[in-house]
């Protein structure tokens, strides 16, 4: 019993160090001061980072994924919060129907629809610009965000709209004031994981950015297929440490909801 | 009855609600619907079309890869790809699984983050690791040399095993996550009933925790079976070139601007795709425990 426990344990210690070691090894090489990467590294430094920061195309890389995942959030939370809103209330058949088409990102596998997106937007000149990037990843964003604003939805007493109503609040002023602030943590979350989703996003970038829009996954892309420069070692642990960030505050964010309903 | 009461109970201002709580819903739906209609479900279909109305519209492309030899061995090995994974993440998964479920709140935590960091890292990160640790002077080979154990660094990267292990460690996450989620809704009371009848703990574990968790088990591999049947950046980071899955001969035939062809490889990797989507969604318990895990 006891020696099946300790082997027990031992096993899910070496998956859960299988599956952290290489993005932690990530982390230690990026600080390296060697030229090459080398492990353990002979002394540490942030040469790496400074490459990054110096260079202009990185910079620019950065920049540009920035300002796209920013517009994609935008874009999908606007719509997908006001289509979860819709959804919660259409008849069974229409919401199968709409849900299917709106949660098809997420079983389509990419590649194909990274193809159709470019067989497409190649034919109206949306190849290689930053709008046909933002307009793709909107479309990989949008289901998560309505299946967060959803579940929020689906803990939601509707008894508190109709209070406000037949109370003599006008129905922007009920969605305002009772709906928003109580659904705000399923947005939240959404809008972050949107934002993450078009940050990382690779296989429609490849097809899309041509030479105009070089997001930064695509930047390392074209980096990593010449040679494995420590430099994306150190892009790579400033992505870690971003998307860390924002799960930390999607966390918050549920705790606050679970907080809110409860009360 | 139902009818009678909620009409009884409407205030009268909600009097004008049956034409408003159709049209609302609708308006709050169409520009999401509008929008996945032009910029996403339009594109598909129009390259999906490629491969039956060039020349003429016909299915003769679909007879042609009927007898292609090239495109059977590519989905042969992406076939074999797409199972070792799910076994592998399968054996690797279901004790952590078991842990996640088990353990008290605190460690649970703890568990818990590092399966999620992993899951949110992008997949280009997690492959250029791998790219690092399989390399000719990566981390494997050197630790293998100071230990004596090869003189010569192996060849790992650029090779199926490296594929598989590289997809193995990304799509873990998928694979434990649905099984999690089902153990964590066990009754406790049912091992505890098992064993207080006298089941050895494997007993237990053989007979009630096993069987009871098959829903997401059954949710797991159609999720790691289904994103590894389309995965393209790692076999392209860390295969070799006799490596090519379905994705990578699709971008290369588009590469080579040949739409019918890509168009054709595209709408069978969408169907093995969906068809084991409904089937696996015919198994019990499977829909609930993909409904809960989408949030």
């Amino acid at each position: 019993m006891r020696i099946g426990r300790l082997t027990g344990g031992l096993a899910v210690a070496l998956v859960l160090l299988f599956m952290a070691l290489p993005i932690l090894i990530i982390v230690i090489l990026s600080f390296s001061s060697a030229s090459y990467l080398t492990f353990p590294p002979p002394a540490f430094g942030v040469r790496w980072y400074r490459t990054y920061i110096g260079s202009d195309e990185w910079l620019a890389a950065t920049g540009l994924s920035l300002s796209v995942a920013a517009s994609v959030v935008v874009l999908a939370t606007l719509l997908g919060t006001l289509a979860a809103l819709g959804l919660a209330r259409l008849p069974p058949l229409l919401r199968n129907l709409a849900a299917a088409l709106i949660l098809s990102p997420l079983i389509v596998p990419v590649i194909v629809v990274a193809i159709g997106i470019y067989y497409a937007y190649s034919r109206y000149g949306l190849v290689g610009t930053p709008v046909g990037l933002v307009l793709a990843h909107t479309c990989l964003a949008v289901p998560f965000v309505v299946t967060s604003v959803s579940a929020s939805l689906a803990g939601f007493d509707r008894r508190l709209e109709q209070a406000a109503l037949s109370l003599g609040a006008t129905p922007w002023g009920t969605f305002r004031q009772v709906t928003l602030p109580l659904i705000r943590p399923g947005v939240l979350v959404g809008a972050l994981f949107a934002f993450i989703t078009s940050f990382d996003e690779l296989v429609v970038a490849l097809f899309l950015s041509g030479s105009g829009a070089v997001t930064l996954p695509r930047r390392m892309w074209d980096d990593l297929r010449f040679a494995i420069d420590p430099t994306i070692a150190a892009v790579s642990t400033l992505t870690i440490v971003l998307t860390a960030a924002l799960l930390g505050a999607v966390y918050l964010a549920r705790q606050r909801g679970e907080r809110i309903r409860t009360t | 009855m139902s009818a009678v009461v909620s009409l009884a109970t409407i205030p009268l201002a909600a009097a004008r609600a049956p034409v408003r709580r159709n049209v609302v819903p609708v308006l709050l739906i169409a520009p999401l619907i509008l929008y996945m209609l032009v910029f996403y479900a339009f594109p598909v279909v129009a390259m999906l079309l490629r491969s039956v109305d060039s020349p003429t519209w016909s299915l003769d492309n679909y007879r042609q890869l009927a007898h292609d030899p090239v495109f059977f061995q590519v989905f042969w090995i992406t076939l074999r790809t797409a199972l070792i994974v799910t076994a592998g993440t399968l054996l690797l998964g279901y004790p952590v699984a078991l842990a996640l479920a088990r353990l008290r709140r605190g460690p649970a935590a703890l568990v818990l983050v590092l399966v999620l960091l992993p899951f949110w890292t992008s997949v280009l990160v997690r492959s250029y690791a791998w790219m690092v640790l399989l390399g000719r002077h990566g981390l494997v080979n050197e630790a293998l040399a100071a230990a004596g154990l090869i003189d010569a660094p192996l060849k790992l990267l650029n090779t199926s095993f490296a594929v598989q292990i590289a997809m193995i460690h990304i799509l873990l996450p998928y694979m434990i996550l649905p099984i999690a989620s089902v153990l964590r809704q066990i009754d406790p009371a049912l091992p505890r009933a098992a064993a207080g009848l006298g089941a050895t703990p494997a007993r237990v574990f053989r007979q009630v925790i096993l069987p009871l968790s098959m829903p997401g088990v059954a949710a797991g591999v159609l999720l790691v079976f289904v994103l590894s049947l389309g995965f393209y950046i790692t076999p392209m980071l860390v295969g070799g070139p006799r490596d090519m899955l379905l994705s990578m001969l699709i971008a290369q035939q588009v590469d080579l601007i040949n739409w019918p062809y890509a168009a054709c490889l595209s709408a069978t990797l969408l169907a093995a795709t969906l068809v084991m989507l409904a089937v696996f969604q015919q198994l019990p318990g499977v829909r609930n425990v993909l409904r809960t895990a989408t949030r």
